[in-house]
């Protein structure tokens, strides 16, 4: 007697639409990040509001969003492989992603360790270490799922047929990619 | 050997472990000579004693086998589905939304008795001017209350008769995903108890609301309190994942979205709610754990912060959550009206779409709460406007209860006894409520008994009055006994009489400015104060005739029918308790819930082909 959804196609279905639920979630997490940032910076004086610190350089974090959207581009071919079957395809791109997605970790690592400035710096400090750090702990959860993803792709577990986990990985990762373009715009730009 | 599986002392042992591994590791960096507080020995050792936990209890066993693409053991899978008429399984990783739900509502009514009997240490306190049990364990005492009962409106009915009836009533053999299910439930038993140790930690004094600056100030206790409430968040979101994909895609065929009973479209915009606006204050209370613990500056006023966007923030999801606690006991009510008065549910498109503009209204709404906080001042007639609006849908949902009682055939059972007391106090609940919406007034009345008054007859009237009714409606069908009607009816009496007898008289003691959340007054009102002390404790022992009446009834009460009352949803047409698999055939729907009309009697056939 099955329980749940047993039909393969209903159950990929349900788990797509769980994502997509859960990213709107994830949307309104980061909209709350968001809110506290901009209105906390309109009551400043300037930004950064206290003098002696600098806002970080463009170089290292614009480079971190290249590889970013870089790797959205490396998933989108993961996806294709995985409904074309080509298995080999899938290892290839997979892991291709999973890299860039841990140079861009390794960067913001560097990145924060050299920055001057800590967390407990005022409210510019507060602002963005907690809402590069929240992207960052999303970054390392999407790391999490490729590393299934290449797992079960090297047990020759992911095929045309099944490769609900590669599509789920896929929108979340766009989904933080987006993220990831939305503070750099914010945090480093404006 | 048995310890060894997973379940309930392997998961103690590692909640143990990994709050020893948590707090131990810092504590000995601290010995080392590296600077550690308090807080970050606790919030380590909490998070890691979760993890711990939950591991132990067996969450992740499954999804650990299949992320490392080892075969999944179908036959244990199964095994964790449970099997009928073994007690063991409520206290394990079951994934049966039928054993969940009976989790949750003993959970939630166990909360229920002790946050009320923290309510009667308070009206022990305000008995009588002056002070017995102290300031400062007054405001532990409320605030612990509030807390908890905040948590049994959130998850007793969505919860508990969510869990339970959804499924059924949509004609599917459990919720789209039933581990994530087990799992949003396994996430609350440590949060509870942190609250529910919270004494030993120092207590919280904040109120539920836990504004700062006095939550940033206050002890270690607030920092448990504001763990706990992130981690229900958690819980809540994942839950209302799962019954959105449940709704929408699980539903037998025939089941159009215009034939879901009116108590699955009540759950369906509350989970909307609860995933769109948790976020929010689960990122709002992380950035005031951050404040506290790793020393940022969101909520400080003194290092260029913002207090009163930490009030918008918490807002912004605790008003809609109001609503995520009132909601689901409308639907409840909206169900149980058409079967004991035996007519189909009075404008059930419009009830329906009442719900959905409730949801859309309740997130333009917040700042009401905020009118005497400092904020911007353009924006007090605009939320004064919206929150206005906002009792038009509320009074179509109240319109179709009240249409499908009128001219109906009406049976007083106690669940329709219930709906009527519902009625009485939501009304009064609403009316007061436009006061607190027109901001002259709410400049008076805010933080007053008024603002106390009114949101237990909302809150109560909603989400209690429905809770009440619809376990006494769904006893026969969870438990397969019929309950006592002469306790249920006694239950009904003494607790309306009693609530009644407690609330309204606030209204006048915070129209004379008794303060809320001051554990002293002055002292002219201690007469009417004394009263009300008399009535809460009646509230008291009325819920003790309904938990001896739920457990001598389960225990050995008759043995219920499938379809006791003649109703038409689905839950009534297969047996009581149903099967582990729900139907033995998943049903074909034809028609919608509420076709009555046939008089009494007149069992509802051809509306389900099995």
């Amino acid at each position: 007697m099955g329980f749940g959804e047993e039909d393969p196609d209903a159950a990929r279905s349900n788990m797509l639409l769980a994502v997509k639920l859960g990213i709107l979630s994830e949307t309104m997490l980061f909209g709350a990040l968001f809110a506290a940032y901009f209105v906390i910076r309109s009551e400043s004086p300037g930004w950064p509001p206290v003098a002696g610190f600098e806002r970080p350089a463009l170089l290292l974090p614009g480079l971190d969003m290249v590889l970013l959207v870089a790797s959205s581009g490396t998933m989108l071919w993961t996806v294709r492989s995985a409904r074309s079957g080509d298995r080999s395809g899938i290892r290839r791109w997979i892991g291709l992603t999973l890299l860039l997605g841990v140079i861009f970790i390794i960067i913001q690592g560097f990145e924060f360790a050299t920055n001057g400035f800590g967390l407990d710096a005022g409210t510019f400090g507060s602002t963005f270490y907690v809402l590069t750090g929240f992207h960052g702990a999303h970054v390392l959860a999407g790391l999490g799922l490729m590393a299934i993803v290449v797992r079960r792709a090297n047990r020759g577990l992911v095929s045309a047929e099944h490769h609900t986990i590669v599509e789920a990985t896929s929108y979340y990762w766009y989904f933080v990619a987006a993220a990831g373009v939305f503070l750099f715009a914010t945090l480093y730009v404006l | 050997m048995r310890a060894l599986k997973p379940g309930l002392v392997r998961a103690v042992v590692g909640a143990a472990i990994g709050a020893v591994i948590g707090a131990g590791s810092l504590i000995l960096a601290g010995i080392v000579g590296m600077e550690i507080t308090d807080g970050e020995i606790l919030g380590l050792g909490y998070l890691l004693a979760l993890i711990g936990f939950l591991f132990g209890i067996g969450a992740f066993r499954f999804w650990l086998t299949w992320a490392v693409g080892r075969e999944v053991n179908i036959e244990e899978e199964h095994a964790a589905h449970g099997t009928a008429g073994d007690w063991r399984r409520y206290f394990l990783f079951t994934t049966d939304h039928k054993v969940i739900g009976v989790q949750y509502l003993a959970t939630a009514f166990t909360l229920f008795l002790v946050a009320g009997s923290a309510a009667m240490l308070m009206r022990f306190e305000l008995a009588q001017p002056g002070l017995v049990l102290g300031k400062e364990a007054y405001n532990e005492i409320f605030s612990t209350h509030g807390a908890m009962m905040i948590t049994v409106a959130l998850i007793s009915i969505v919860g508990g008769l969510g869990n339970y009836l959804v499924p059924i009533m949509i004609g599917a053999r459990d919720m789209a995903f039933p581990k994530t299910n087990a799992l949003s439930y396994w996430l609350l038993p440590l949060p509870i108890l942190l609250v529910a140790i919270n004494p030993l930690l120092g207590g919280f004094d904040s109120g539920w609301t836990a504004y700062p600056p006095l939550s940033q100030q206050a002890n270690l206790g607030q920092q448990a309190y504001l763990m706990a409430f992130v981690t229900v968040g958690v819980a809540s979101i994942l839950s209302a994942i799962n019954f959105l994909v449940t709704v929408f895609r699980m539903r037998a065929s025939g089941m159009s979205l215009m034939r879901m009973p009116i108590f699955v479209w009540a759950l369906t915009v509350t989970s909307v709610l609860g995933l769109v606006a948790t976020s929010v204050v689960a990122g709002a209370f992380t950035m005031l754990l951050f404040d506290r613990v790793l020393g940022t500056s969101f909520f400080r006023a003194s290092r260029g912060g913002d207090v009163i966007l930490f009030q918008h923030l918490f807002w912004f999801y605790s008003h809609p959550a109001v609503y995520i606690m009132g909601l689901p006991g409308l639907g409840a009510i909206l169900e149980i009206v058409p079967v004991f008065a035996r007519k189909p549910l009075f404008a059930y498109p419009l009830a329906v779409l009442s719900f959905i503009s409730i949801g859309v209204l309740s997130f333009m709404v917040w700042a009401h709460h905020m009118f005497v906080s400092g904020m911007a001042t353009f924006f007090h007639i605009p939320i004064m406007f919206t929150t206005e609006l906002i009792s038009v849908p509320t009074g179509i949902v109240f319109l179709s209860a009240l249409g499908t009682i009128w001219m109906g055939r009406l049976h007083f059972k106690v669940p329709m006894l219930w709906v009527f007391g519902f009625i009485w106090a939501f009304l009064i609940g609403g009316i007061t409520g436009v006061f607190l919406a027109d901001v002259p007034t709410d400049l008076t009345l805010h933080d007053t008994y008024f603002v106390v008054a009114h949101f237990h007859y909302t809150i109560v009237g909603g989400a209690i009055f429905g809770l009440f009714a619809g376990t006494y409606y769904w006893f026969p069908k969870i438990t397969g006994r019929m309950y006592s009607e002469r306790l249920g009816k006694l239950h009904f009496w003494w607790f309306t009489l009693a609530f009644n007898a407690t609330f309204l008289p606030m209204f006048w003691l915070g129209i004379e400015g008794m303060r809320r959340r001051v554990a002293d007054y002055s002292p002219q009102l201690g007469g009417v104060n004394l009263w009300v002390s008399f009535a809460a404790f009646n509230i008291f022992l009325s819920v003790a005739v309904f938990v001896f009446n739920i457990v001598r009834s389960w225990r050995r009460g008759p043995q219920a029918e499938a379809n006791p009352w003649r109703a038409q949803t689905l839950e009534w047409q297969t047996a009581s308790p149903p099967p582990i698999q729900n139907f033995d055939h998943i049903p074909t729907v034809s028609s919608g819930p509420y076709e009555y009309g046939g008089g009494l009697g007149v069992p509802a056939e051809g509306r389900a082909t099995p």
